[in-house]
């Protein structure tokens, strides 16, 4: 058994007690989730924190998907089984189940929530590229419950780093809905459970054959996920083709910065960047066509 | 997906027989699936303390200085221990099972990542833990030397200054074989292959880390320690010796096991620090290691860099086999063999195959990385064997065109040759390898699977279909030969039926999970009737049980086994002559038939073992000689090593936009000789199957060049999961050993041993349309890629 260092614990009931909680505290006090991120790095002493604040009692506050006619709101401690489960997100958003599928294992996908999946902000995390993918839009509760809404593009200012900041909580995840979606995930991984390799997430909008828009969020490839411009451009009022797939792969290729490790090489990251995104691509066209 | 299929009904066929061999639902599974097993961890003593080990942040570097006083000041600690103390009770270094050292504290130098620097005892696990923190070690880090293959350069650091004269990192060298015979041959055959092969390091990382619980009571002068032990009355002798307390005087205890995998076999610095803290601080003392420590620490397994030639004629005989290994030992050599086996049973390269020479020499060197050179599920290095000849044998039928069934068919040895003494020296028992090859075709319906690759082949997909063929030697093994640190492999066995019939049978093996429980009790139950239910196996005590080498190798079937038996038979020989006097007859005239003994021509005049057990207790008279009682104890000597051997198929299928692998289909045939119980059996295969897939496509214990271990968490070092796994397809043929009292020959490490080679000659196969001929293992899609792209290279 891993062993923590030692830290004083305190439980949340409102958003608001958690706001103060994290303002009297200071910074040395850490939220916790579903845990399944920092509790192993405080297990192996990467990480050290005085005060841990749960907020899973918030689950009744800012557990929940709801659908709307712009927009679709999910709360930040919704989990990723219920993310899983959910059958109005996957009617709009198929490519949230796509992940979800293989994001971990039962077991973390019954605590892990979609809030501390983003504000962990590990470059491989599913749930970022997803929320890159879809143009997500986070809500961030600060002291005296004044919120800001920080685009996707923005949250993530560097590998474990976020917009959230030292007394402020992420309380919910806003996607744009527009008619005519479809979208999808493909990861690489080297065994069930593992973090990506690579992983690609890929939507598009169509109006009478033709693509209205694009995007493809990657994890895994580079500091941070990142929307990926040069593949909306391409493919903006155009009907999907093989051809026009192989070019967006290829920008999805040029546009990463992966490293060699454990998981492969940055030849073949980069590669997969490629096949992936030509991958969800294709079967997001296939889903907005249906 | 694997698909969970319901209990056949011929589950319980066992149930139509009385008492015996047969499938029969596990007598320790209750335990187990109710969550009542007692491990290590679980023992509570009153008073205990915790204990928990400072290791080495890096690879290589000379301690200069600790300095523990903040530790000890830290709240609930009880004591800090260093090397340096440990040194002034020559407690600093131990012996391996190979007769190298290695450091239990670090005094001088710090020789791998995770080395054992020093330990505190505190009242609990987190205090022992925080004020591990407050240690301070000076380092002066020194070059490590990681690559084995540049250990003997010239102006390499030298790891093994603790060594009196050494001057490089040289290990040992070793040869087996018949250099210029096998250099005769090569020179005049039609065709010659040679492939570079590397067998990665891995781990066996058992679900159960190591630990223990030590408890030395002052008074009676008595240490008893519940230790994650495969072999428990090899540990005690050793501490006997290394710490100088009488043997008699020192209890060992492995209750339940968490898997071991040959992780369990060597006696651990924490083992001994565990005990050395009870003896100081006059309490008991527990130590668990973390999931990572098992992972940094403890012992590993292959780490054999291989050149495989293989000589042949053009129309596919298989002439000679010869090799070169260079052998990565780690800091210290910990290899667990027999002490005359420094290569383990690695001899058995030449496989199944009858050919006219064969030669290996091998170099071992020291290297900046955690010591061992377990038996994970090897059989002592056959898994490395094995995998060297079905890879070579696979490039041979690539080089000549020939299909890889068709040429191994062509060169096995044949029935009549066993017993067959191989061009190493190994006799081969007994084996019938066809049928066994060909059953396993016909399961996989093999020209039917080559139709479909050729199809998809044209379509551009990737598949492959993978042969393996082994021959194991397990059950080490005969005293003349086989020792451990001067220990003979022999192992002991008592048998003891209580006035009522039942029984207890005590045995010097200690079960990881292989079931033995009920196995021992089943093949008890086959000599003298008794039903499994009412023989208890006790194990894992060295108090309580004789003493024997332990389990690993596939040797508790192979010795345990045979000794369970052969006490068994004595106790009916005993119960024989007790029933003449019940049944005033001679023994001559007495026929036993399971259960009973009849009188010949007359089979209503009988007495059961039950009946005897209650009179050998009991107050009548029993025959002139005979003293009360029904029991006997027995020691095995083995004659022989047994040879069980299989035939795996594997079929994958290759993505060829990602490169990932996933096993389709897994046929496995096994020959372990006489099978007691096929669902252990069967558990085994699946197991070690399992394993297999693991070791072929994802694990590895890797470095980075500084010698800071890459794999030092599952999130890192990844077993494989349910997922990987298609739904095994087995089955089996029965060769049993001649010399074995029951013929069974052990089957706990064939499927490790034969199914990486199966699997990778899959995955080349897939990959033929791109010209490629190996890829090393881990096989993970990264590497795959590279292959198909012709950049196979050897893992690091
Ligand atoms: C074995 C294993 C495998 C995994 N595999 C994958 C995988 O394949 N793909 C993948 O994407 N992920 C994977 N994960 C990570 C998993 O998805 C985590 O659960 C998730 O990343 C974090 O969610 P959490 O609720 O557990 O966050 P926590 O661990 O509780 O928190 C993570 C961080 O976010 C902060 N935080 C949490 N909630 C908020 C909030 N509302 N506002 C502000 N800060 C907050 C916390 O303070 C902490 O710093 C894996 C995890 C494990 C243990």
């Amino acid at each position: 058994m891993q062993v923590p260092a030692p830290f004083e614990y305190e439980r949340a009931t409102t958003v608001d007690q958690a706001i103060g909680l994290l303002e009297r505290l200071g910074s040395g006090a850490r939220l916790v989730a579903g845990g399944h991120s920092l509790l192993p790095m405080m297990k192996l002493r990467l990480a050290n924190f005085d005060y841990l604040i749960d907020i899973n009692d918030l689950h009744t506050e800012l557990g929940y998907i709801r659908p709307g006619p712009d927009e679709l709101r999910i709360g930040a401690l919704t989990r990723h089984r219920e993310l899983l489960e959910s059958a109005e997100l996957a009617a709009a958003f198929p490519i949230f189940a796509d992940a979800e599928r293989v994001i971990a294992d039962p077991v973390v996908r019954n605590r892990g929530t979609l809030g501390g999946s983003l504000c962990q902000a590990d470059p491989s995390e599913d749930l970022s590229a997803v929320c890159t993918t879809l143009d997500a839009s986070c809500v961030i509760r600060g002291p005296g419950g004044a919120e800001r809404v920080v685009p996707m593009e923005e949250f993530h200012v560097g590998p474990y780093e976020t917009a959230v900041g030292d007394a402020e909580i992420l309380v919910e995840i806003r996607l744009p809905v527009r008619p005519g979606g479809g979208s999808a995930y493909e990861k690489v991984e080297r065994r069930a459970g593992d973090w990506a390799v690579v992983s690609a997430g890929a939507a598009v909008w169509l109006d009478g054959g033709v693509v209205v828009d694009a995007r493809a969020g990657l994890a895994a490839v580079g500091p941070n996920t990142t929307g990926i411009p040069g593949i909306s451009a391409l493919l903006r009022g155009r009907q999907p083709s093989e051809d026009l797939l192989e070019q967006a792969g290829a920008i999805a290729a040029r546009s990463c910065d992966p490293v060699s490790d454990q998981r492969g090489s940055a030849d073949y990251k980069r590669h997969l960047a490629a096949e992936l995104t030509r991958r969800a691509l294709r079967r997001a066209v296939e889903r907005a066509r249906s | 997906m694997t698909t969970v299929h319901e209990r056949p009904d011929t589950f319980h066929d066992n149930d139509q027989k009385p008492v015996g061999h047969g499938r029969m639902l596990r007598k320790e599974d209750p335990r187990f699936l109710r969550g009542r097993g007692r491990y290590v961890d679980d023992v509570q003593l009153p008073g205990m303390l915790h204990l928990a080990i400072l290791r080495a942040p890096v690879a290589h570097a000379r301690i200069l200085g600790i300095d523990t006083s903040a530790a000890e000041a830290s709240p609930g600690v009880k004591a800090v221990v260093t090397g340096a103390m440990l040194a002034e009770q020559n407690l600093a270094w131990m012996p391996t099972l190979s007769n190298d050292v290695q450091a239990v504290l670090a005094t001088d130098k710090v020789r791998f990542q995770g080395q054992e620097v020093a330990f505190v005892v505190a009242d609990d696990r987190y205090a022992a833990r925080d004020a591990l923190e407050l240690i301070d070690v000076e380092y002066d880090v020194l070059d490590p030397v990681v690559d084995a293959r540049r250990a003997l350069e010239p102006g390499a650091p030298l790891i093994r200054d603790d060594l009196e004269g050494k001057t490089n990192n040289h290990c040992f060298d070793w040869e087996t074989g018949d250099e210029a015979a096998t250099e005769a041959v090569f020179g005049r055959a039609d065709v010659v292959v040679s492939q570079d092969i590397v067998y990665p390091r891995v781990h066996p990382a058992p679900m159960e880390t190591c630990g223990a619980v030590a408890d030395f009571d002052a008074v009676e002068g008595k240490l008893r320690l519940w230790s994650t032990t495969q072999a428990p009355h090899a540990h005690r002798t050793l501490y006997a010796i290394v710490a100088g307390i009488p043997e008699h005087k020192i209890q060992v205890i492995s209750p339940d096991i968490g898997g071991g995998f040959g992780n369990k076999v060597p006696i651990y610095p924490g083992y001994v620090c565990a005990i050395v803290a009870t003896i100081v601080t006059g309490k008991p003392v527990k130590w668990m290691e973390d999931r990572s420590e098992n992972l940094v620490s403890t012992g590993f397994a292959r780490d054999y860099i291989m050149r495989g030639e293989i000589a042949a004629t053009l129309d596919g005989r298989i002439l000679a086999i010869r090799t070169n290994v260079l052998a990565d030992h780690g800091a210290f050599n910990g290899t667990a063999a027999p002490v005359k086996y420094p290569a383990g049973f690695f001899g058995v390269f030449t496989g199944s195959y009858d050919i006219e020479a064969a030669y290996c020499r091998m170099t071992a060197v020291y290297t900046n990385k955690a010591p061992g050179g377990v038996a994970y599920a090897c059989s002592f290095r056959i898994t490395e064997a094995v995998y060297l000849v079905e890879r070579i044998v696979d490039c041979l039928a690539d080089e000549l065109g020939m299909d890889p069934a068709e040429l191994r068919l062509k060169n096995f040895i044949r029935p009549e040759q066993f017993p067959y003494t191989t061009k190493t020296g190994w006799v081969y028992d007994s084996g019938n390898y066809e049928p066994t090859m060909r059953l396993a075709m016909d399961m996989a319906g093999y020209d039917a699977l080559r139709r479909e690759q050729e199809e998809k082949r044209a379509r551009g997909e990737l598949m492959g279909i993978g042969i393996a063929f082994f021959t194991e030697a397990v059950g080490a093994g005969p005293r003349k030969d086989m020792d451990i640190l001067g220990l003979g492999m022999a192992d002991g066995c008592e048998l003891r039926v209580h006035p009522t019939g039942k029984a207890v049978v005590r045995l010097s093996v200690q079960s990881q999970g292989q079931g033995h429980e009920t196995t021992f009790a089943q093949i008890v139950a086959e000599e003298i009737g008794i039903p499994p239910a009412d023989i208890d196996v006790v194990h894992g005590d060295t108090d309580n049980t004789p003493f024997g080498l332990g389990t690993y190798g596939s040797r508790s079937t192979p010795v345990s086994g045979a000794a369970a038996a052969l006490v068994a038979r004595k106790v009916r020989d005993k119960a024989r002559i007790i029933a003449s006097g019940m049944l005033e007859v001679s023994v001559a005239d007495l026929e036993w038939e399971k259960g009973a003994f009849l009188v010949k021509g007359d089979p209503g005049k009988t007495v059961t073992i039950q009946e005897i057990a209650l009179r050998a207790h009991g107050a009548g008279d029993l025959p002139e000689g005979i003293e009360g009682g029904l029991e006997s104890q027995i020691c095995y000597n083995p004659s022989n090593l047994t040879y069980p051997h299989g035939a795996y198929i594997c079929v994958v299928d290759v993505d060829p936009g990602t490169a990932q692998v996933k096993v389709r289909r897994f046929i496995a045939v096994d020959d372990c000789g006489t099978r007691i119980n096929p669902m252990i059996i069967e558990g085994q295969v699946h197991g070690g199957l399992t394993d297999g897939v693991g070791m072929a496509l994802m694990e590895m214990i890797a470095f980075d060049e500084d010698g800071n271990c890459l794999g030092a968490s599952l999130m890192d070092y990844l077993i494989p999961t349910a997922l990987e796994v298609p739904d095994w397809e087995t089955g089996f043929t029965v060769t049993p050993s001649p010399h074995h009292p029951i013929g069974a020959k052990g089957v706990g490490e064939s499927a490790t041993v034969g199914s990486p080679p199966a699997i990778v000659n899959a995955v080349v196969d897939a990959l033929k349309p791109f010209g490629v001929r190996h890829a090393d293992m881990p096989l993970t899609p990264s590497r795959v890629w590279d292959a198909m792209r012709g950049n196979a290279r050897p893992p690091v």
